[in-house]
């Protein structure tokens, strides 16, 4: 439970609206890189047997299984907040004079009378000829790919560069190095790590014309930055960062059974 | 004036202070023979608050200098709040907390005398006013409940901070139901999460209402007398009317009184028919841990072709996963005919029972110079500012 709590706060802190995807085996958290957004996106799945005891969807059609509603995350966190100490849980599609998610919480009680708190949020159905900008994004073959630090510390170190500099540059190498790096006129300031390590790479070729001190690098926005990592509230089991040289970085992230993976595209 | 407050009592005087400060700006204090009173209204007149501290609340409590006139002044909030401002530091550091209310100097003095020997001293300047008194009567409403102050401090948790009005009423099967409340813009894109909370008729001690009865009042204003009431433990009843006439909210134990009244949304009937309106839509949840949901249920809401139905139980179940259960489908909804119109399929909203008017609270209070000082009489809660003046 508490991590479905989890998972909702996380999408709130990073996303203010996002899109739902409900499908028969999973579920889908998305922010499809509009301007809107600055460019970020974000895919965060997980699988739906790994929280529901129950779980009935019918889509669209039996070709198109499956649904997409927009909705305010913050009040899909705070319904979800609810259920903390809950005996059970129920969630669905409604419509209450608009329509709704129905997150209905049956509260657990000293006595044996049943509570049960309900949140109707308001959704916004998105329209089949909207899905194809909402499916996952390709990831590109990275120039680096390393594992990241405790987030926490990152976080730490790039909310004081927030206050030097609007942008920062992330770089990292096959050695298990990674800097953030910030220049202003006056200063330049580096937080490098070490001793990250790597992932096995996907192919052999590029490792053996790649000097592993080389370091692939990619300037962002800080501020898309601090926003990714302030979402993370607990530290996850797996986070790797993958670099694209000038083009983004993507943050793949794995907490339990739910994937995130985190889009920031390099400043032009 | 002078009184004493020791102990555990410092922060409960501090406590009642707090929310007090939630309704108004200004505190009207007034020693009676029956305790200490500290009232205070809101600047719109539509809510009220009272709290009667009894003589035995204090190690030392004198009314008025023997010969003297019984003072009583309005002072600010603000300041009068600044003193117990910290509730830990309160709890902490202070042993003894004395009020003597000065007419020659026109000071309120409060001094904290705290641990090593330290005193603070603090002088408010007041006003001389004219009593505040609201009249009410909560024998005159048909309608009543009391629970633990727990219970309602639970019930209120799921609803968001920021969340302005809530509607109380009695649904089906005498449930009471807390709903938030928004008011109704016809074209506003974005509207708000609507937050219900049900609560079983065995949560209360005693309720005493017809079911249809409702009424919406400002949330805000009452969390001031409800996390008054959880910290001391202590049952609240809540005697409410016909919507629009106020409802009166009320702690008490051998020690204290706190009553406060709030004005209710005047509203014509379509609005507490809304409540039982919804309630009909919504086939009444049984939820039990472990029972299937009747396909019933989910048919009833379906938007259009679309459904979903997600269901966890916790607890006794022991691991989080459970094997999936297949459900035989439930009736199926209708398939939407093609590409054409789904995009406006997004479901029309069923018709409301009638826009409520726009929102009013009505003033509680019309000033009238004519109720005569002392005891109030008749059930209409006027607030009588009294023609004569001063202390």
């Amino acid at each position: 439970y508490g991590l479905k709590r989890g998972i909702s706060n996380m999408i709130a802190k990073l996303a203010k609206t996002c899109t739902l995807r409900i499908s028969p085996d999973k579920l889908n958290f998305i922010l499809c890189d509009k301007l809107a957004n600055g460019g970020v996106s974000m895919w965060c799945e997980l699988e739906q047997e790994n929280f529901f005891s129950e779980f009935q969807m019918e889509g669209v059609s039996a070709e198109n299984n499956e649904i997409y509603l927009e909705l305010t995350s913050e009040n899909l966190s705070r319904a979800l907040k609810t259920a903390q100490n809950a005996r059970a849980l129920k969630i669905k599609l409604t419509n209450k004079h608009f329509p709704c998610l129905t997150v209905s919480v049956e509260l657990s009680s000293m006595s044996n009378s049943s509570r049960i708190a309900t949140h109707d949020i308001p959704i916004k159905v998105i329209p089949r000829k909207l899905w194809k900008e909402l499916q996952e994004p390709m990831v590109p073959d990275p120039d680096v790919s390393i594992y990241l630090p405790v987030l926490k510390t990152m976080k730490s170190v790039v909310e004081k560069m927030k206050n030097i500099s609007s942008h920062l540059v992330i770089e990292a190498n096959l050695d298990g190095e990674l800097n953030l790096k910030i220049e202003t006129e006056l200063v330049c300031v580096t937080t490098h790590f070490k001793d990250l390590g790597n992932p096995p790479l996907a192919s052999e070729s590029t490792s053996q014309d790649r000097n592993p001190e080389h370091m692939a690098e990619v300037h962002i926005d800080i501020r898309k930055l601090l926003q990714f990592l302030a979402g993370q509230q607990v530290n996850p089991t797996k986070a790797l960062c993958n670099i694209v040289t000038n083009k983004m970085v993507h943050f793949d992230l794995l907490h339990e059974d739910v994937s995130l993976q985190y889009f920031i595209p390099a400043l032009s | 004036m002078k009184c004493l407050v020791t102990g555990g009592n410092v922060k409960v005087l501090g406590k009642a202070v707090h929310s007090l400060s939630r309704i108004g700006d200004e505190l009207y204090l007034e020693p009676l023979e029956d305790g200490l009173s500290l009232r205070t209204v809101n600047s719109s007149r539509s809510a009220y608050a009272c709290f009667l501290f009894a003589p035995l609340f204090f190690q030392h409590y004198q009314a008025a200098t023997p010969g003297q006139d019984l003072l009583r002044c309005k002072i600010l909030m603000k300041s009068f709040l600044s003193v117990f401002r910290s509730l830990a530091m309160l709890e902490k550091t202070v042993e003894k907390c004395c009020i003597a209310l000065n007419g020659q100097s026109s000071r309120l003095v409060v001094q904290l005398h705290c641990k090593f020997g330290v005193r603070k001293t603090h002088n408010l300047s007041f006003q001389d006013c004219e009593s505040l008194q609201a009249v009410f009567d909560p024998a005159s409403c048909p309608h009543m409940l009391r629970a633990p102050a727990r219970v309602l401090g639970e019930a209120v948790l799921p609803f968001p901070p920021s969340l302005a009005e809530v509607t109380l009423g009695i649904g089906r099967g005498r449930r009471v139901i807390l709903r938030s409340y928004h008011e109704e813009e016809a074209d506003s894109t974005v509207k708000a999460m609507v937050t219900e909370v049900c609560l079983g008729e065995e949560d209360f001690q005693q309720l005493q209402a017809q079911e249809g009865a409702a009424i919406t009042f400002c949330l805000k204003e009452f969390r001031g007398l409800l996390s008054f009431a959880e910290s001391a433990n202590l049952n609240l009843s809540i005697h409410f009317d016909a919507p629009g006439r106020p409802a009166i909210f009320t702690i008490k134990d051998s020690l204290l009184d706190g009553d406060f009244v709030l004005a209710t949304l005047s509203e014509t009937d379509s609005y507490s028919q809304d409540l039982g309106s919804l309630e009909r839509h919504r086939p009444v949840p049984q939820l039990q841990a472990h029972s299937t949901p009747h396909p019933d249920d989910f048919a009833n809401d379906d938007i259009d072709s679309y459904m979903i139905a997600m269901e966890t139980t916790i607890g006794n179940e022991g691991s989080r996963v459970l094997p999936s259960i297949s459900l035989s489908p439930g009736p199926q909804p209708p398939q939407s005919p093609g590409p054409a119109s789904e995009e406006e399929d997004e479901a029309e909203p069923s018709t409301v029972p009638g826009t409520p008017p726009p929102k009013k609270f009505r003033s509680l209070f019309f000033g009238s110079i004519l109720a005569p000082v002392g005891s109030p009489h008749g059930p209409s809660p006027v607030l009588a500012e009294d023609s004569e003046g001063e202390g």
